[in-house]
């Protein structure tokens, strides 16, 4: 089965503490770590594991800056086969659709019987992979946390609000995304890394694509974000500040005030 | 006839030359053996390379120690009595057994220089040996059939019980000393009753007492019974050591060997690969330990040589919390295995991915790296450096657990295992009260004479960083010149190392070592034993590294530092050993010393002390590992002070002081007993 899984590069947010820049309309980005999007990795980690049962490769794609690259040589020291980076400054400020639209030219360019993506990324809004499906005119399933491979076709287990399991069946190739906790990722090291340091990933770019450079990127967007903030905290909640310890000591004593204990 | 006739000239059934089998029997024995031992030095030869040829000296020593001298030995009493006379007992009739052998082709040999005075001495000193072999024999098979001591049993997940293999040897044992004894006596009784001639024989021996009972025994049984007890003396003799490679017994022969080549270093974990250096690593096409063979022949050896005698599950505190790993069977299950793929006849079977095969990801990862089983194995055996290249093998698999993943990733993005930033590293000096009165030298701008190693934890956790700043205090009141390397610092990578993650190690190493050698200071302290251990004995090329308590204990003791009256003199204070100060370090005195310097402080000792500390639950990125446990070592910790008397735990390590404060919570003991900082409890007491 040939299985492409859509990653992203995003600023981790286990390892970074947020603060916004000075113009107020995205995160001060200096001094921050970056990473593959946690629910992308349990994308990869799937396909991997059904191309471990049934055969194919794994291909895994970005569209993003150069060092998005780095995320994508992570992906394959996981053991994805081949990386394909999609980045030119036509690129740069493409809204979802426009990141759609970029993958969709791609894709439509290999023979995939499956495509994967993260069922959402941690500063996304998880709009890519149904639009990528809807474009490339594939049935399409998200927040998937199971799969079963069969004949020309799979089943699809997704999570549904309250605890409930779905199951569905599915006609291939079809777009999927995937849910975390679906798999348990397996770790790659910094050893992992260098042994494909050397690997070519090629660069594609809107000519590569032969893709019209003005329905994508800053010009082709329909969507502009306009403002970024933390809400300001609202009437009934209260932040306790001070050591875990003592916030914890708050709490109790709060949760004992009102009852609650 | 005037005397009995011996094994040599002796004719079975009146025709049959004795000597014949005495021949025989040795000659079959050896080759068997022969046989045997290439068979199963067979894997050896296919094992990866150790370095085990280095600190002669050192080996020697603990070849007089703890081989001959069976230093090891009397921590378990009645085990180790009863293991000391049986091995002392051997030692000595190995010299009779070998002369026996010859007796059989050649009547009344003596070995050159056991003729005269020396051969009565000899002979009054092996017939005690015999017996007293025979009687600990005799305890040991009712210790081991009856009262069966807890430690030998077998979980039902790691097979059947071991007992009947135990007994059938001490069966043996003692059909030896019977038969050597009674083949004397025979012969003694004979004598005696021919010329009246009474040898003079140690009384109450073995030998002693036949030989009274054969007094007045017809001499046609006694001529059979000296030939009857030489045959199974020798019968049994051979048997005895094709057996022993077969089974735990196998220590008897490769002891002298495990305990020659045992680990010299403490503290200190194994290249990935002996004879490859760090910066040639990439070039390896596979970490650490996956199958058998990528184990190293002395790790082999250790599983050849192991006496199943349960010590170190006995110490290991994984086992005593209910994880699951238990030491020994990390031994026997490997040894099983040896045995199995490679057979003593036939082909040789391909081994399979050990994590899988007989061990499971979670018992590899349960491991605390303390050391208390290697602290206890009377032959040497080494675990450390075997679950360090297992983990290395699983991470090199990507088989990581996901509470791992995430501390090892920041690990590698930030240099610490929290996700923190960089610059937030020296943070815990900015504390407004701390500031006010002290300013830390930061050595990227400053000089000074010593560095201070803060390391992740005592820089990032609001709690532990109160650890920092008093180890600040301390080393300023005594005057020392120091600074810190402020956001330069990385984790020391003590843990990263013994989770297997080596390129990261390498990583922070390498970037560690830049960082102190472009201060040009020439000491290091720390008062994290984790970053002490790292920084003395997996770094190289590094200025000396003391811990605070060493640096504490000597200013006092030069009366640069003076303490105050014990400040609560109500309390009852324990002292826990922090593994990485303790047992892989050697520092016990310094941290008591510096105690014991607080007048009107009352300390007490847990049972469990020194070289036989009880692990807190493992620091680093033991922290984030979890665990399936029946109980938090933590929670044994606190009680057994609560046991000794103590109403404060002092510890000399960050991590301890987290595992404990956190067990005084679950065991339900807050307000009976508190956890404190070695740092704490002296700066309270500074002038």
């Amino acid at each position: 089965m040939e299985i492409l899984v859509c990653v992203k590069r995003v600023p981790d947010t286990a390892e970074n503490e947020f603060e916004l820049n000075s113009a107020g309309n995205d995160l001060d980005r200096d001094d921050l770590v970056y990473s593959v999007n946690e629910w992308d990795n349990y994308a990869v980690e799937e396909a991997i594991q059904i191309v471990d049962k049934v055969g194919g490769s794994v291909t895994v794609i970005t569209v993003g800056d150069d060092e998005s690259e780095e995320v994508l040589r992570r992906e394959m020291a996981m053991g994805a086969n081949n990386g394909i980076l999609l980045s030119d400054d036509a690129f740069e400020g493409s809204d979802g659709k426009g990141i759609a639209t970029i993958l969709k030219t791609e894709i439509e360019k290999g023979k995939y019987d499956l495509i994967l993506s993260g069922a959402q990324a941690d500063e996304g809004a998880g709009q890519v992979g149904g639009m990528v499906a809807a474009m490339l005119d594939y049935p399409y399933a998200s927040l998937v946390n199971k799969i079963e491979v069969k004949e020309g076709k799979i089943i699809v287990g997704r999570e549904i609000e309250g605890g409930n399991q779905e199951m569905n069946e599915m006609q291939l190739p079809c777009v999927l995304s995937i849910q975390t906790g679906i798999n348990e990722p397996r770790y790659v090291g910094i050893r992992g890394i260098r042994k494909v340091a050397s690997v070519d990933i090629p660069v594609k770019g809107p000519g590569d694509l032969g893709l019209d450079a003005a329905i994508v990127g800053k010009a082709g967007a329909k969507t502009r974000r306009v403002d970024y903030f933390v809400p300001d905290t609202g009437e009934g909640a209260e932040m306790l500040e001070g050591a875990t310890g003592e916030i914890i000591e708050k709490l109790i004593e709060k949760l004992k005030a009102k009852g609650g204990l | 006839m005037t005397s009995i006739i011996g094994p040599a000239s002796f004719k079975l059934f009146g025709i049959f030359p004795a000597a014949i089998l005495s021949f025989i029997i040795p000659v079959v024995g050896i080759g068997i053996f022969a046989y045997i031992m290439a068979r199963r030095i067979a894997p050896l030869v296919r094992s990866n390379p150790d370095n085990r040829f280095d600190h002669i000296g050192k080996r020697v020593q603990n070849l007089i120690f703890v081989w001959l001298g069976q230093m090891r030995q009397p921590r378990y009493m009645l085990a180790g009595v009863l293991h000391i006379s049986i091995f002392a007992g051997f030692l000595i009739l190995s010299i009779r057994s070998s002369s026996l052998v010859i007796i059989g082709l050649s009547d009344g040999f003596v070995l050159p220089g056991f003729g005269g005075f020396l051969g009565n001495i000899y002979n009054f000193i092996k017939d005690y040996a015999a017996t007293i072999v025979l009687v600990a024999c005799i305890i040991a098979s009712i210790r081991r059939g009856i009262f069966k001591p807890k430690r030998y049993a077998v979980p039902e997940k790691y097979g059947k019980d071991h007992t009947s293999e135990a007994v059938f040897v001490l069966g043996i044992i003692a059909t030896l000393m019977i038969s050597e004894s009674l083949f004397e006596a025979s012969q003694l009784a004979y004598e005696f009753q021919h010329t009246g001639a009474e040898h003079f024989l140690a009384p109450l021996s073995l030998v002693w007492i036949f030989r009274a009972i054969l007094s007045s025994v017809p001499q046609n049984f006694l001529q059979g019974l000296h030939i009857f007890t030489y045959f199974v003396h020798d019968l049994t003799f051979f048997f005895f050591l094709c057996f022993l490679p077969l089974g735990k017994h196998f220590h008897v022969i490769t002891s002298i060997f495990n305990v020659f080549f045992m680990r010299v270093k403490k503290g200190k974990i194994k290249p990935v690969m002996y004879g490859v250096s760090d910066d040639k690593l990439d070039d390896l096409e596979s970490f650490g330990v996956k199958k058998l063979e990528d184990f190293t022949w002395k790790h082999m050896l250790d599983f050849y040589s192991c006496a199943d005698c349960g010590r170190c599950s006995d110490q290991c505190p994984a086992n005593a919390v209910g994880r699951p790993l238990s030491p020994r069977f990390i031994t026997i299950k490997a040894r099983d295995l040896m045995f199995k793929n490679y057979p003593l006849s036939g082909e040789i079977y391909k081994s399979s991915l050990l994590v899988q095969d007989i061990y499971t990801e979670d018992e590899i990862w349960s491991c605390t790296t303390c050391g208390a089983c290697e602290e206890e194995c009377p032959l040497g055996i080494e675990y450390i450096d075997k679950i360090v290249d297992l983990r290395r093998g699983m991470v090199d698999e990507g088989m990581v657990p996901q509470s791992l993943q995430k501390p090892l990733k920041a690990l590698e993005k930030r240099g610490n295992p929290y996700g923190k930033m960089e610059k937030k590293r020296a943070d815990w000096a900015k504390d407004k009260e701390f500031k006010a009165s002290w300013r830390i030298k930061d050595l990227a701008r400053d000089k000074a004479d010593v560095l201070y190693f803060v390391d992740s934890i005592t820089s990032y956790d609001d709690n532990i960083q109160n650890i920092a700043r008093r180890t600040s205090i301390i080393l300023k009141k005594a005057d020392i010149d120091f600074g810190i390397l402020g956001k330069l610092e990385k984790d020391s990578g003590n843990e990263v190392l013994r989770f297997g993650e080596e390129m990261l190690y390498q990583d922070l190493k390498e970037q560690n070592t830049d960082a102190i050698k472009a201060t040009g200071v020439k000491q290091i302290v720390t008062a994290d034993p984790h970053a002490y251990n790292a920084l003395k004995n997996d770094y190289d090329g590094l200025p000396p590294v003391k811990h605070i308590s060493q640096v504490v204990a000597r200013k006092i003791k030069s009366g640069e530092l003076d303490l105050k009256p014990c400040r609560n003199p109500e309390k009852v204070y324990v002292y826990h050993d922090p593994c990485y100060l303790g047992r892989h370090n050697g520092v016990y005195e310094e941290p008591r010393q510096a105690m014991d310097a607080i007048e009107g402080l009352t300390r007490v000792e847990l049972e469990k002390s020194r070289d036989r500390s009880f692990c807190c639950g493992g620091g680093g990125l033991m922290l984030f590992y979890e665990p399936e446990e029946d109980t938090r070592m933590g929670v044994l910790r606190v009680n057994m002070a609560a046991e000794a008397g103590a109403t404060v735990i002092v510890t000399a390590c960050p991590f301890c002081l987290v595992n404990i404060q956190d067990a005084i919570k679950v065991a339900g003991k807050e307000g009976q007993i508190e956890a404190l900082d070695f740092t704490e409890l002296i700066e309270q007491h500074l002038y």
